[in-house]
């Protein structure tokens, strides 16, 4: 009886390893994915201006590649939002973040809206630090003490259907005309998502493991440390994704009433007052800050992706 | 450690008297879970607690466990109540499923319990190898418990329940979910252990003939209201092995408990959970929320 049972009890091939695909499955499959998205971004400007070679306005083109010959081009139909002013074609938009911000300067638009992106992306990045720490408080509170919950998420709820372009002044008109209104804004539409997610996480481990731990006599603050947030991990990098991209948009907005100069906000407003004289700023303006958003999330992918590196189905998360 | 002893009779480990569970629902139903259970249980024994599903086996072994409170009645475990047993960490506890932590290696899930009754590390360590290679995963320490099969994860959880030397192992249907031939293999380890360490079992199972094979003591129970309707021994010679599946007496044993079930009732239809027990209403006002 005592003696012991053969290597394994396991029958083979039971052992379940965490990623069914090789690494060149792995390699292949990334590098499709790399391929489907620069296929679909072509496919997008080839149908951006296959709309204007449609139905824009004239295409004029003189001494076309230094060729000398010129090119001209008078569309079939006419859209209203095809015209040059609603939709310019992208190749001006790219000329125009080459070209210098304003006349006699040596910086181009490129580079001018990478500096105001870095500088909302700092405001953004505290108040999506701050959002994310408020989040993660509210929800420990809400499932550690019920009647907390009760009271308060249908006014965490309410907070969010207000338009933060409402509210932007009003948190100006409170925090004064500065950084931290921007970062106020950014908070604010960041501890949302972290706190509902939150909520769902720390309740999601199973009641066994929660017996298991009540049986070890341990107390909250130990299930909370190790069950309740490991446990939530994943439910939290889904919010902060959210977050990421909805912190970019609260500082944009913040910085506007905040009379911010320096940021991603006044360049849009500028470059609106410009739009009859050139549209394509504005554009260029939207792609940056576009860009910031998915940079933004694709930082917390990789975060997500070192953090639960070690869970089942993390090759896929 | 409060040792008050209370009547003092035979080495009983476990001295269950008076136990009554009731649940509530939330359309005011009441359903009597357990009804008048008195049970002690010695020193060293394998007892299993048998019954169809609904007879209360596992709010027992929870209420055994301090995990639910009994409506009436006590509990007492090294004569102390169960509330302060637990705190003295005297259980270990064993799931139907494993329940073990992902973001955990298979050793950590061991020192888990270790960490938090502030064991050091050096002995954390040395304790975490010397469980794993008593269940024989000596050699999976560094492993994640989703890389194991599901017997193999199921001995890792023993491991971790027995890793902090509890005088009493609570055990849910712990192979309930594992095939015929992965359950009787645990069986046998599970036997082994219990042989090495000496350590008082309580087991929930519906399996008739893992009952008879472990167990030292069956405790039959029937259902509506969940009552105990016969203790049967179990004489079976130890060390038992493979063999002792195969004699006679086992077939004997086997088909006493089959019997008393049946005595028992546990052949009938069930009755609808929902339905209120006679005499139910008045117990109604210590009736506590249900266990969801």
């Amino acid at each position: 009886m005592t003696t012991s049972v053969p290597e394994s009890l396991a029958p083979p091939g039971t052992r379940r390893f965490r990623s069914s695909e090789t690494p060149a499955q792995e390699r292949m499959s990334r590098r499709r994915r790399v391929t489907l998205l620069v296929a679909f971004a072509a496919a997008i400007l080839f149908l951006w201006e296959a709309v204007k070679w449609l139905g824009g306005v004239p295409w004029r083109y003189e001494n076309l590649f230094g060729s000398g010959t010129d090119f001209f081009h008078d569309p079939p139909l006419r859209f209203p939002f095809a015209t040059d002013l609603n939709l310019p074609h992208w190749w001006d938009i790219l000329g125009a973040l080459a070209a210098p911000v304003q006349r006699n300067q040596d910086q181009s638009l490129l580079q001018f809206l990478l500096g105001a992106s870095f500088y909302t992306w700092r405001e953004a990045a505290l108040g999506f630090l701050v959002g994310a720490l408020l989040g993660l408080l509210l929800a420990t509170l809400f499932v550690h003490y019920g009647l907390l919950e009760r009271a308060f998420v249908p006014y965490v709820v309410a907070s969010q259907t207000i338009p933060i372009v409402a509210l932007a002044p009003m948190i100006v008109f409170a925090f004064g005309p500065s950084i931290t209104s921007v970062v106020v804004v950014a908070t604010y539409l960041t501890f949302f998502p972290v706190t509902i997610a939150m909520i769902r996480g720390l309740r999601s481990p199973d009641p066994r493991a929660l017996e298991l731990m009540r049986s070890y006599a341990a107390s909250k603050w130990q299930i909370y440390r190790h069950v309740r947030l490991p446990a939530s991990l994943p439910y939290l990098f889904t919010a902060l994704k959210i977050a990421a991209t909805a912190s970019i948009v609260g500082a944009i907005i913040g910085e506007g009433p905040g009379g911010i100069p320096d940021g991603l906000g006044r360049a849009i407003i500028n470059f609106n007052q410009q739009y009859i004289s050139g549209p394509e700023k504005l554009w260029g303006t939207i792609l940056v800050s576009s860009l910031l958003g998915v940079v933004f999330f694709l930082l917390i992918v990789v975060a997500e992706r070192f953090t639960l590196r070690n869970r089942p189905g993390a090759a896929h998360g | 450690m409060t040792e008050q002893p209370v009547t003092p009779a035979a080495d009983a480990v476990v001295r269950i008297s008076g136990v009554d569970k009731l649940f509530g629902s939330d359309s005011g139903s009441v359903t009597t879970a357990l009804q008048g259970i008195n049970l002690d249980i010695g020193r060293g024994e394998f007892v299993s607690l048998i019954g169809p599903s609904g007879c209360g086996k596992s709010t027992l072994l929870r209420i055994i466990g301090d995990l639910i409170q009994p409506t009436t009645g006590s509990v007492t475990v090294n004569g102390k109540l169960c509330a302060v047993a637990r705190h003295d960490r005297d259980y270990g506890m064993v799931f139907q499923a494993p329940v073990l932590f992902d973001w955990r290696t298979v050793e950590d899930n061991v020192k888990l319990p270790l960490e938090l009754m502030g064991w050091d590390k050096a002995r954390r360590d040395a304790r975490a190898s010397e469980m794993l290679n008593l269940v024989e995963l000596g050699e999976f320490l560094r492993h994640r418990p989703y890389q194991l099969s599901g017997g193999m994860q199921q001995r890792v959880a023993i491991a971790r329940a027995l890793a902090f030397e509890p005088s009493i192992l609570l055990m849910d249907e712990p192979f309930g979910a594992l095939d015929e031939m992965t359950r009787e293999r645990m069986n046998q380890e599970v036997l082994r252990i219990w042989e090495r360490t000496g350590i008082t079992v309580v087991f929930v199972t519906h399996s008739i003939p893992e009952a008879v094979f472990l167990s030292s003591r069956v405790v039959v129970m029937s259902a509506r209201p969940g009552r105990i309707t016969d203790l049967i021994d179990i004489d079976l010679p130890r060390p038992r092995d493979v063999e002792t599946r195969e004699q006679p007496r086992y077939f004997e044993l086997v088909t006493d408990v089959r019997e008393a079930l049946r005595r028992g009732g546990a052949d009938q239809i069930e009755p609808g959970v929902d339905e209120v027990p006679e005499g139910a209403s008045a117990e109604r006002t210590r009736v506590e929320g249900g266990i969801g």
